[in-house]
Formats: C-alpha cells, sequence, structure tokens
C-alpha cells in the first residue's frame, strides 16, 4: 500500500453515524464573541432588568409561603404573580428584539431545557408534581398558602376567596400570556403565527378565565363557552353530575340558554367551522389546552414522535378515548332515564374512573407534565376526545389541507421535526402530495419552517386552482 | 434480475424505490459507504446548527428499507469489473449485479491552491464533510469560505450560529451574480451583511498557511488583479466553489467519462449494464451546444427515476422539463422558474420590489411571452408558474392571472395586485 488508494479518503471513513450521532459542535464562549444575535456583548439591559423582577417575584413568594407575612394582600399577590408574569414577559421581549426577524431554532437539540437535557426533565418533573398535588392533593396547595396568595384578585373577580382551581386557572392564564409574547416575538417575520397566537391569548384570557369568573361574581354558573363536549364532559352529562343540573334547577334561564349554546357547539358550529377551516379553528385558534401547548409547549414541539409506531398507537388511544366517553356518556343518560335502576353506581363509577385515568392523569399529568419529554401535544395528540372527532370530520369532508408546492421538496425534514402532533408531513411533501391527516392541528409550523416555500394551509379555496393547472 | 446501486444519495433511492415499483421481483441492492441508510443531504447544515438530529433527516424510516426488499450494504466499492458483473469492495468482499447503477454523486472543486489540502480545509457535500468540520472547528474564533453559491453560504450560516465569525471571499462583484440577476444579487448582498458576516467581493484565495504541522492557520487572500494579498487568520476553510462529478471509480474502471460519467438520453453508459444518473453523469445531448450536467435535487430525483425505467427496459429520453429551484439565504427565501439568468436573446425584464425591498418578483420575457420567474421574501405555486411557462402565455396574461402563482401564508400581505399594475404599466410603456 505504498501508493495513496484513490479512495483512501473514503475508506479511512468509518464513523457510525447510527449509533454515535454527531453530537454537538464547538460554541465559541460569549465571553470570546464580539456579537451575539446581533445585540450588544453581554446582552439587553431590559433582558437582565425581566430576569431580576422574576427573581424577585419568586423570592417574594417563597417569603410569602414560610412566614406567611403580606399573604393575601395586593402588594404580596402583584409581588409574586405579578412581578414573574411582567419579568418573564419583558425578558423575551428584550431577548428576541435584536434578532432578525425568521426562524430561531438554532442549537434546538444542543439545549438541555429543550433536549430532554437536564433542566428539561426538572421541569417536567416539577409540571407534573404540580397537576399531582392540583388534582389529589390540593390541601398542600391550600395549606401552604399558596392559594390565599391569591385571595385579593379571586375576590376581586369572583366575589370570594380563590380556591385551588382558581390558582390553576390564573397561573395557566399568566403561562399563555408570557409564552405567548415569546411566540409573537419568534414568529414575527409571520403574520399566520402572529394572528394565531393572540387569537389563542385572547380565547384563554376573556372565556378562559376572565367570563368565567366574572359569572361567578354575578352569581351565574361558571360556564366555559370555549369548551363543549365531549372535551367538556359535563355540558352534555344529566342529573348531579352534568351541567344539565344547572340548566333544570337551580340557574334558570341563562343555564338553559348556556346548554343550548353547547350543545349547539357540539352537534353544529364544530362540524359547520371544521368544514370550512378544519379542526384548527378549534385546535390551535381556541382551545385552552391547544393555547397552552402553542405558548408554553413551543419549545418542546419537536420533541413529539414521529415514528409509524407512535402513529398506530395514536390511532388506537385517541379513538378509544372517543369510545369511552361516548359509553360514559350513553350509559349515564340511560341510568338517567330510567332513574337508577339499570346500572345504578356503575355509572357513578365509570364516571369516576373517566375523571381520574382520562381527565386528570392523561390530560394533566401526562399531557402538560411530559411537555418537555415527549413534545407539546402529548394529550391533543393522543387522548383528547374532541380532537378525535374534528380530526374525523377533517379527514373526511373539510375543506382543509396542507398544499405541497410542485417539486420543491428537499426532503430536509423541518417540516417533520417540527411538527408538534408528530405527522410526518416530509412523507407527503416529498412525494408532492397534499396533508390531510386527521391529527393536524394546523399551527402552520411546518410551513414556517419549511426552507424551500413548499407547504401552505389551504382551506380548499384553491382546491380547483390546483386542478386548474395540475393536468 | 440483480440490479445493483452505487450510492444512496437522492438519486440512488429514487431509483431504487421506482424499480420496486416497476419490477416486484427483481433483487435490488443499494451500496453506500457513507451512510447505512439514506439522509438528506441538503439538510447537512441543520444537523450542525441544532435544528435536527441526523436521525431527523432521514426521509424514510429503517425499516422501510426491508419492506421494500431493497438490500443496503456499507461499504466503498473500489473496483469495478465490467465483464465480470462484479463489484470489488474495500473489505475485500464482492458484489454481483447483472445491472449497475452509479449514483456516486459529486465533490467540491478544489482549484489548486497552495494548501488546499492542509488540515482544516474542505467542502460541505456529504457526513463525511460534516464530520470534519465538527472537528475542524474546534476552538475556531473564524473561518473563512471562499466562492459564494448555495452551499457557501449555509457553510457561513453554520458557522456563524455557533459564534464563529465569517469572512466570504468571492470573485464576483455581487454575491452569486452569475447566477442572480443584479438586484436579486443586491438582495442577498445585503442579507449577509445584516447577519453580521464579512463578505468580501471581487476576491480571491491566493493561498492557504501552513502552521507548521500541516494545519490550516489562515489564508491569504487579495482583491481581483492586485498584486498585494492580506492575511487572515482562521482554523477553517470551507471550499464552496462549486461541485463536479464524482468519477473516481468510474474513469478507474474504464468507464467513458468527460467532465462526469458519459451517458445518453436513456441514462446509459458506454459500458454494457452500467447506467449512471444524478450529480456524477454527464448527459450527451447531441445536436445541442452543451452537454447536461445537473446537481440539484429534483433532477437527481428525475434521473434517479428516469435511470430505473431504463434499466427496467424503457426507452423514454431524459427531458429536463422547466427549470426551477429555491433556496434560503439566511432568512431570505428565493424561487426561481423558468429561464432567468440565462441571457436568451431578446429577453425583457420585468422587476418589482417593495418599499424595504426585502421581496421581489421578476418576470423573464421574450417578445412578450413569458420565459421564467424569480421571487425573493415571496413564494409562488410551481405547478402555476411552470405551465404558465410550457403554455407560452403572454405577459398581460399572466399578470392579469397573477393571484393564481401567490403561495404565501395566509394573513401575508398579498402584492399580487401591485405587482400586476406595477408590471402592467411598465410593460406597456416598453412595448408601445
Amino acid at each position: 500500500m505504498a501508493t495513496k488508494h484513490p479512495f483512501a479518503e473514503y475508506i479511512e471513513y468509518e464513523f457510525k453515524e447510527e449509533e454515535a450521532g454527531f453530537g454537538v459542535p464547538y460554541l465559541v464562549p460569549d465571553s470570546q464573541r464580539t456579537h451575539k444575535d446581533g445585540s450588544a456583548p453581554g446582552g439587553d439591559p431590559i433582558e437582565r432588568v425581566g430576569a431580576g423582577l422574576v427573581v424577585i417575584g419568586v423570592v417574594a413568594l417563597l417569603v410569602q409561603l414560610v412566614s406567611g407575612a403580606m399573604v393575601g394582600s395586593w402588594v404580596g399577590f402583584s409581588l409574586s404573580f405579578g412581578f414573574p408574569a411582567l419579568g418573564a414577559s419583558l425578558y423575551f421581549w428584550a431577548k428576541y428584539r435584536h434578532t432578525a426577524p425568521g426562524i430561531k431554532n438554532d442549537g434546538l437539540f444542543f439545549k438541555g431545557s429543550t433536549a430532554r437535557g437536564t433542566i428539561g426533565w426538572m421541569v417536567g418533573v416539577g409540571l407534573t408534581t404540580f397537576y399531582c398535588l392540583l388534582y389529589w392533593y390540593p390541601e398542600v396547595l391550600r395549606d401552604s398558602g399558596l392559594v390565599a396568595i391569591t385571595d385579593p384578585i379571586a375576590i376581586a373577580l369572583t366575589g370570594r376567596p380563590g380556591d385551588h382551581w382558581f390558582v390553576y386557572g390564573l397561573l395557566y392564564t399568566l403561562c399563555v400570556g408570557v409564552f405567548g409574547i415569546r411566540m409573537l416575538m419568534r414568529y414575527r417575520h409571520n403574520r399566520y403565527h402572529i394572528v394565531r397566537t393572540i387569537s389563542v391569548m385572547f380565547f384563554q384570557m376573556a372565556f378562559g378565565f376572565l367570563i368565567p369568573s366574572l359569572l361567578k361574581l354575578i352569581e351565574e354558573p361558571e360556564f366555559y363557552f370555549t369548551t363543549f363536549w365531549p372535551l367538556n364532559r359535563y355540558y352534555l352529562l344529566p342529573g348531579e353530575n352534568g351541567m344539565a343540573w344547572t340548566a333544570t334547577e337551580a340557574a334558570g334561564q341563562v343555564g338553559v340558554y348556556m346548554l343550548l349554546f353547547a350543545g349547539a357547539m357540539t352537534f353544529l358550529g364544530t362540524p359547520i367551522l371544521t368544514y370550512f377551516y378544519g379542526k384548527r379553528w378549534y385546535c390551535s385558534w381556541v382551545c385552552g389546552c391547544g393555547g397552552l401547548a402553542e405558548t408554553l409547549g413551543d419549545p418542546y414541539r419537536h420533541l413529539s414522535d414521529k415514528s409509524t409506531k407512535a402513529w398506530k398507537l395514536e390511532r388506537f388511544l385517541i379513538y378509544f378515548v372517543l369510545a369511552f366517553i361516548i359509553l360514559v356518556t350513553a350509559a349515564l343518560w340511560i341510568n338517567h332515564t330510567r332513574g337508577g335502576d339499570v346500572l345504578g353506581g356503575y355509572t357513578y363509577q365509570v364516571q369516576k374512573a373517566y375523571g381520574f385515568w382520562i381527565g386528570s392523569m392523561f390530560a394533566g399529568v401526562a399531557g402538560v407534565g411530559f411537555y418537555p419529554i415527549f413534545g407539546s401535544r402529548v394529550w391533543c395528540r393522543f387522548g383528547c376526545p374532541q380532537a378525535a372527532i374534528l380530526g374525523i370530520l377533517q379527514r373526511v369532508f373539510s375543506r382543509f389541507r396542507i398544499t405541497t408546492n410542485g417539486g420543491q421538496c428537499i426532503s430536509c425534514g423541518n417540516c417533520s421535526t417540527y411538527c408538534e402532533m408528530g405527522i410526518d408531513v416530509r412523507a407527503y411533501a416529498q412525494r408532492g402530495e397534499n396533508i390531510v391527516r386527521a391529527s393536524c392541528v394546523g399551527c402552520g409550523v411546518c410551513a414556517a419552517v419549511c426552507p424551500r416555500g413548499v407547504l401552505k394551509l389551504e382551506n380548499g379555496s384553491s382546491v380547483l386552482l390546483e386542478e386548474r393547472y395540475t393536468s | 434480475m440483480h440490479i445493483t446501486i452505487v450510492g444512496n444519495g437522492v438519486t440512488g433511492v429514487s431509483a431504487a424505490l421506482r424499480l420496486r415499483e416497476l419490477q416486484p421481483d427483481w433483487k435490488i441492492t443499494m451500496i453506500s459507504g457513507e451512510s447505512d441508510y439514506h439522509y438528506s443531504r441538503p439538510a447537512l447544515m441543520y444537523i450542525f446548527m441544532g435544528h435536527m438530529r441526523y436521525k431527523d433527516t432521514k426521509p424514510y424510516e429503517d425499516s422501510f428499507w426491508d419492506e421494500q426488499r431493497i438490500d443496503l450494504v456499507r461499504g466503498w466499492v473500489t473496483e469495478i469489473d465490467a465483464e465480470g458483473h462484479s463489484l470489488q469492495m474495500h473489505d475485500g468482499g464482492a458484489i454481483c449485479y447483472d445491472r449497475l447503477l452509479l449514483a456516486t454523486g459529486a465533490e467540491s472543486n478544489k482549484f489548486g491552491w497552495p494548501g488546499q489540502d492542509l488540515v482544516g480545509v474542505q467542502g460541505l457535500y456529504s457526513l463525511m464533510d460534516l464530520k470534519k468540520l465538527y472537528a475542524n472547528v474546534e476552538g475556531a474564533s473564524r473561518g473563512v469560505i471562499v466562492g459564494g453559491g448555495l452551499i457557501g453560504i449555509e457553510l457561513a450560516e453554520m458557522l456563524h450560529s455557533r459564534g464563529i465569525e465569517v469572512t466570504l471571499l468571492v470573485r464576483e462583484s455581487s454575491y452569486w451574480d452569475n447566477v442572480l440577476p443584479k438586484e436579486e444579487s443586491e438582495l442577498v448582498t445585503r442579507q449577509i451583511r445584516r447577519a453580521g458576516m464579512d463578505l468580501r467581493l471581487e476576491s480571491e484565495l491566493k493561498e492557504v498557511l501552513d502552521d507548521g504541522h500541516g494545519r490550516a492557520c489562515g489564508v491569504l487572500a487579495s482583491k481581483l488583479g492586485s498584486a498585494t494579498s492580506e492575511r487572515i487568520d482562521c482554523s477553517v476553510v470551507g471550499l464552496t466553489a462549486g461541485v463536479h462529478p464524482n468519477t473516481t471509480l468510474a474513469s478507474g474502471n474504464g468507464i467513458e467519462c468527460g467532465r462526469g460519467i458519459l451517458v445518453d438520453r436513456t441514462l446509459k453508459t458506454h459500458s454494457p449494464d452500467i447506467w449512471a444518473a444524478g450529480d456524477c453523469a454527464e448527459i450527451e445531448n447531441p445536436g445541442e451546444e452543451l452537454n447536461w450536467i445537473q446537481q440539484v435535487w429534483y433532477t437527481g430525483k428525475a434521473q434517479g427515476k428516469l435511470a430505473a425505467e431504463s434499466m427496467a427496459g424503457g426507452t423514454e429520453a431524459y427531458d429536463p422539463g422547466i427549470w426551477f429551484n429555491s433556496a434560503k439565504f439566511v432568512d431570505l427565501e428565493y424561487q426561481t422558474y423558468g429561464q432567468v439568468g440565462f441571457r436568451l436573446p431578446g429577453e425583457e425584464h420585468l422587476l418589482w420590489q417593495d418599499e424595504e425591498s426585502s421581496r421581489l418578483f421578476r418576470i423573464v420575457h421574450v417578445a412578450g411571452v413569458v420565459v421564467g420567474f424569480n421571487a425573493m421574501g415571496m413564494r409562488w405555486r410551481h405547478r402555476v408558474c411552470e405551465r404558465w411557462i410550457a403554455e407560452k402565455w403572454p405577459v398581460e396574461r399572466v399578470l392579469a392571472d397573477l393571484k393564481d402563482a401567490g403561495f404565501d401564508p395566509e394573513f401575508f400581505t398579498r402584492f399580487e395586485s401591485e405587482i400586476a399594475s406595477t408590471m402592467g404599466r411598465v410593460g406597456s410603456g416598453v412595448r408601445s
């Protein structure tokens, strides 16, 4: 082997990309950099102010929980809830404002927080713990003083001291708001994302939080206009388990209208809107779960599983949950109309099982708690019965689909990677096929991250056009 | 029948999948020394930038190849025995074939610069190059990129995303202006500078400097035509002045090559039972001035598919169709359809740019008939633009129907009517 083989350089290459992966390339330390994402070295001062406010807020919260001082006062509430929310909003605004508008996914798979590293796991464990306390040990939240800290705003909005559900609603709304600002800054080059993010922020703030609170204040039923059966099972359940109770007895006329609205949304509004706009009108524009996924969950959207296996599991689980809730509803109604002599106590057991396993474990603990591990749409993809119905409608008769732009796809995989629902978008795009999948929530991120302008969300306005031009 | 394919890039894979459709019973073997499974070459940059992991760049699940009954072999082919219909592998093994497809891709151009083979100097085409880059950037504070094209700017973006300063040496007076018209080129030039990269136009590489241990420690660069050169310290040098067909295997084994592996319009080489397609192929084009060497994604795909049909007995000649391509320069998207920058006799241009000049649309026409479109910062429908060109639509008709071609996301400001009215005014002015 004295002469250099023409393939020597190739043959020497024995890297096993499958086992080893490529790892993290060298990053120039901040201290040695002359630029950092367009901002001055050391970062924006407002970024630091924001971070400072968050720290002050967390300290104030701990002080109140430990000492009990200021608990129940507006000062205490503003310090421990207002400061972190304001600070985090400022932080995200300042962090992104110097960067050029465009896709910002640099290093996402290198950071522990967004690539299942230590920080990711810590956030996951933290969220999961919070949900466990919320569902099964609410007294911990109450006795620690956390609930009492929110009393001033709870009294102002609902006319009574808060409970753990009020704290949850407040935190949820603040998260959608703060991370909504993050989302708005990250995608400020893209009007679809701006409008959609403002929409989820608005629906959470108004219909997911303020309106139900104010309804309580004026002694009307705490009604959520943007949740319907089956996601909100109560609205179509009979008797004391459901909303029907509010309509028939104590709540009177208003309750009847509310029930009519909920029923109309389930049986008329949902199919009609889905026909025109796809399931996205709900899942990524209105829904609270979707709103949280699109804001707080955005840093984790690429962690969804894209394998065929996951798709199979998805189809089994989501239709299982749908069947489950239909059976629960049917059983309760049969039992109700027959005066409880058919299934007796079993219906209560079944309804309770659904509440525990699906409502709490799946939607809350796994759905949100596992954001940093399995991505932001675990519940929406594998469990939500509302999504199942919307998905069937979308797959079968909606005008919505994602159009693939001719032959421009280069199979790079950005679309599939950033699909929070784990759809292998590329599999369709590289064959030049349009994407019509039951699970697609129409978030539009696949189209935004595509470097070749291949994907476009459409409501069928151009179906005829496509046909006209593709002979 | 046993078909063996050398190369698992998009051309090899397109051929394998098409063959499987055509011939469910044939044995198909696909060989690659580069990777166990097919991955998307244009996605190399996203691995380095942390947008995706390597496994996310694989367009098919690993189990897919078994399902398709396509045998994958990892290894380098070192010799072709055309008479004996067998391939010699680097590890001593041999693989037989009845028909062979060479889809060996391309290699980065090196123009005989002193020091071009030093450690730290590299192109960006393959996983080998990516692996090299990981080693080469270790501790780097500056990289110099030589040659301005699509890969040059990708490599620049990659280094920049890791905090490494970038200097681009480009011979042209404006970025990629041998392909892009002046205004498009200016937009790209501005994008690069705005991103904080040091773009040096009308500059060329003189020499890569050796640190005494066989490693690059800087370059000497000079303005075109200038005798004095400037030293730029850097530890990584990217050579991105285009690629050329990888013919090492073919030419070393008696398969006729020109600049690429010579094939006829059915992608058959001059050797019996051997075909070639994709980046490595040079398609002979009797009656035309130049042979075709096409090295973009869709031509690789199309040629792979046609080679499969040809190997299965088809006689259809390769038709490249109406040219198109797209790219992204940092945050600026670019799409092109038809013949822009081809300098056709009698061609005229209609140009629209928005006020902040972050968007651009160009129509090229010959005697009022559209032949090409360029777009920057906007997305346009491929099938619509293609149809307009294929059916030789007059400019007026295109402008009247311009809305049909817009592909920007919902809620984006639409510029079709503004474009149509601006161009309509100018257009009629020019002709009258």
